[in-house]
């Protein structure tokens, strides 16, 4: 098969606790380096906590696993600077195409909305992915990754944890404050703590290939129902990094995976898709089948669980990766807050109650998409025939064919975290959503709020003209700076103008931040560190911006 | 009233974060109902649906407009 890719070989080191033979104590272990892990280490890396990061293997994803990587996931990858490494490298896109049969359909637009830094979703090689946060993670200084350390027993206790890890040179132990199970989803964590799984196993199989030709096929995702080439099936293709094209064929749970592998039989299906004699080659196949669970809480005692060892979901909708690395985004500033000692160690149960609900969201939109995409009984079959013959004409109709409902982040608004809305707002950025993008001017340079904003809890007040703010209010602002955690106020005015007393000004040079979170003068965001709104209100009220601090940071 | 064709699914003081939401809220039930039953009891489930619904609709004007592109291409 063809090798567009060369899979980097990582050196295994021989740790120093097998140098000297002493057990050492970590604030923070994380086990498993595939892209869950890797972003939970280097999201508190970047922070200066010492993290140990384990993997049994030494290389990255093999083979064809996950493509897409969805808008909010490239927000965060481009906190953890790696974000510009994959737009760059990846196929970049927001238009879906779905065909029934001979005849398109509908189509969607992932991102109708214009001035956002980042697209709807990026295609690229898991590999890519991971080669990217391993270059970033062995820059950062507190991280140490070990490549061919296996856990293999474990030992919880009330202020920390134990391990046995096995390597190369032997066995060793090492002890952690804090555990991050990031180890998949045949997780040995969950399996020594005997931790269970609830869900549901779909019976279907899916082959997929990748494919490495020249094709002029639009940077889009196209999917087909019952396509003439693939009778009573589904098909998806994805256009990746260096030519190389995915293709999954829905089979059904009757074909004999094996026979389905052979090239010969993969060959002549996608030839049949393709429809003509063009060249192409095959870098990969395989057959898939996938399930749908989750465990009951993410969080147990010391051990914190994320990625596939705390949910799973089907492929439909490419919430995997994307989900994994919002359960990192979600915990790791919360665990700096408890590491610091400025907040109490409840507040990773939220970690577990925010990430359990979007785990049941994603779990919901990925089922429901594989049921109408692989309907388990003839009435269903007929209803899903039949809104597909009445979509090519009828918008009701389009707007219920589901051919994956694509990674979005969930939107928080249950959490313990919030402060309620005072007063009215329009719009979507409520307390527990993820913040919109916005342009900005920051000190002169074009940026966006994104990039401005995460990491540490800031304040957003939008004044119409920020050299009008008096002394009083700016040290007001600053004391804020002092609090437990620290809140930075920062000023958001439509004009380029200076604040008195040093506070930074983002200018909304384009009138997006107004309109997207319904700012008028006055109008304060309390945004997380991971760019969540946690409260808004109509006007500055120190005080109340204590209170719902104290509340965002689990002081209940 | 013509007969409406653009999405209209909707459930009383609920708020939608994403459009797809309700249509899949509806879907799901739909599907969700037949669970279980045989063809034969799916199709009767169908038609006393259809009946319950056009009763409701009332309007025969619509209902003559919806039964009309039901019909098409079948
Ligand atoms: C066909 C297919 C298509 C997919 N498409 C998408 C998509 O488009 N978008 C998307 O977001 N997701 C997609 N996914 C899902 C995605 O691949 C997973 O969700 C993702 O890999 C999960 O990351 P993780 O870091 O949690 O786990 P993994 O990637 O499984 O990483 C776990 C790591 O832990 C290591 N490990 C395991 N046990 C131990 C141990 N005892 N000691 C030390 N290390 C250990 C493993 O070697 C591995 O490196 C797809 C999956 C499949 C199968």
């Amino acid at each position: 098969m063809a090798g567009t890719y060369t899979y980097p070989r990582y050196a295994y080191l021989t740790p120093p606790e097998r140098h000297d033979g002493a057990a050492r104590r970590h604030p923070v272990v994380v086990v498993g380096a595939g892209p869950v892990g890797l972003a939970a280490a280097i999201d508190l890396a970047q922070a200066g906590v010492a993290v140990v990061l384990l993997d049994d293997d030494d290389t990255v994803s093999f083979g064809s696993r996950g493509v897409c990587y969805a808008k909010r996931t490239l927000e965060i990858l481009d906190r953890l600077a790696v974000g510009a490494d994959c737009v760059a490298k990846g196929v970049s896109w927001n238009v879906g195409r779905t065909f029934f049969r001979e005849h398109e359909v509908y189509h969607f637009n992932l991102l109708p909305q214009p001035d956002h830094q980042r697209p709807g979703m990026i295609n690229l090689q898991q590999y890519y992915l991971e080669e990217y946060l391993i270059k970033r993670a062995r820059q950062l200084p507190t991280l140490d990754l070990r490549f061919r350390n296996k856990v293999v027993a474990l030992q919880p206790g009330d202020d920390g944890v134990r391990l046995q890890v096995s390597t190369p040179d032997g066995l060793y132990t090492l002890a952690a404050d804090w555990l991050i199970a990031a180890d998949g989803a045949r997780s040995t964590i969950r399996q020594l703590m005997n931790l269970e799984m609830e869900g549901q196993v779909f019976l279907d199989r899916f082959l997929i290939a990748d494919v490495v030709m020249k094709a002029d096929f639009p940077r889009e995702r196209w999917f087909w129902f019952d396509p003439p080439f693939h009778r009573g099936q589904s098909v998806l293709l994805h256009r990746q990094a260096d030519n190389v094209y995915r293709i999954d064929f829905q089979l059904g749970w009757q074909a004999d995976p094996e026979e389905e592998k052979k090239p010969e039989k993969v060959t002549a299906r996608i030839r049949a898709m393709l429809g003509d004699e063009r060249e192409f080659a095959l870098e990969w196949v395989s057959v898939y089948t996938f399930q749908c669970r989750r465990m009951k809480q993410f969080r147990h005692g010391r051990v914190l669980f994320v990625g596939d060892a705390a949910h799973q979901v089907s492929p439909f909708g490419a919430r995997g990766a994307n989900s994994g690395i919002q359960d990192t985004d979600n915990l790791c500033w919360k665990l700096r807050l408890v590491l610091d000692g400025q907040a109490p160690d409840s507040l990773l149960d939220t970690y577990s109650d925010e990430r359990v609900l979007a785990a049941d969201e994603n779990i919901l939109n990925s089922t429901r998409s594989t049921d109408f995409i692989t309907p388990k009984s003839p009435v269903s079959l007929t209803f899903r025939n039949a809104t597909l013959a009445l979509a090519r004409e009828h918008a009701f109709a389009r707007a219920l064919v589901n051919s994956g409902r694509l990674s979005v982040p969930a939107f928080l608004t249950e959490s313990r975290l919030n402060t309620a809305d005072s007063a009215d707002f329009a719009g979507a950025m409520v307390p527990g959503a993820a913040l919109d993008d916005a342009p900005l001017r920051v000190n002169g340079a074009d940026g966006w709020l994104l990039d401005h904003t995460g990491g540490h809890f800031q304040a957003l007040l939008y004044v119409l003209d920020a050299s009008a703010l008096d002394a009083a209010q700016t040290a007001e602002c600053k004391q804020l700076g002092e609090a437990t955690p620290p809140l930075e106020v920062v000023v958001v005015s439509p004009k380029n103008g200076i604040a008195a007393g040093g506070l930074r000004v983002f200018a909304d040079c384009a009138g997006r931040y107004a309109e997207r979170y319904d700012a008028r003068d006055g109008t304060v965001y309390l945004i997380r560190p991971d760019q969540h709104v946690a409260g808004r209100w109509r006007s500055f009220d120190a005080n109340r911006l204590r209170t719902a601090l104290a509340r965002a940071s689990g002081h209940f | 009233m013509p007969l409406k064709l653009e999405a209209n699914f909707f459930e009383p003081g609920q708020r939608y974060w994403r459009a797809y939401t309700p249509g899949d809220d509806f879907y799901e039930a739909l599907i969700e109902t037949h669970r279980g039953l045989s063809d034969e009891q799916s199709a009767l489930l169908n038609a006393k649906l259809i009946l319950l619904l056009a009763n409701h609709i009332g309007d025969i004007s619509v209902l003559r407009e919806a039964m009309a592109i039901a019909r098409q291409d079948v």
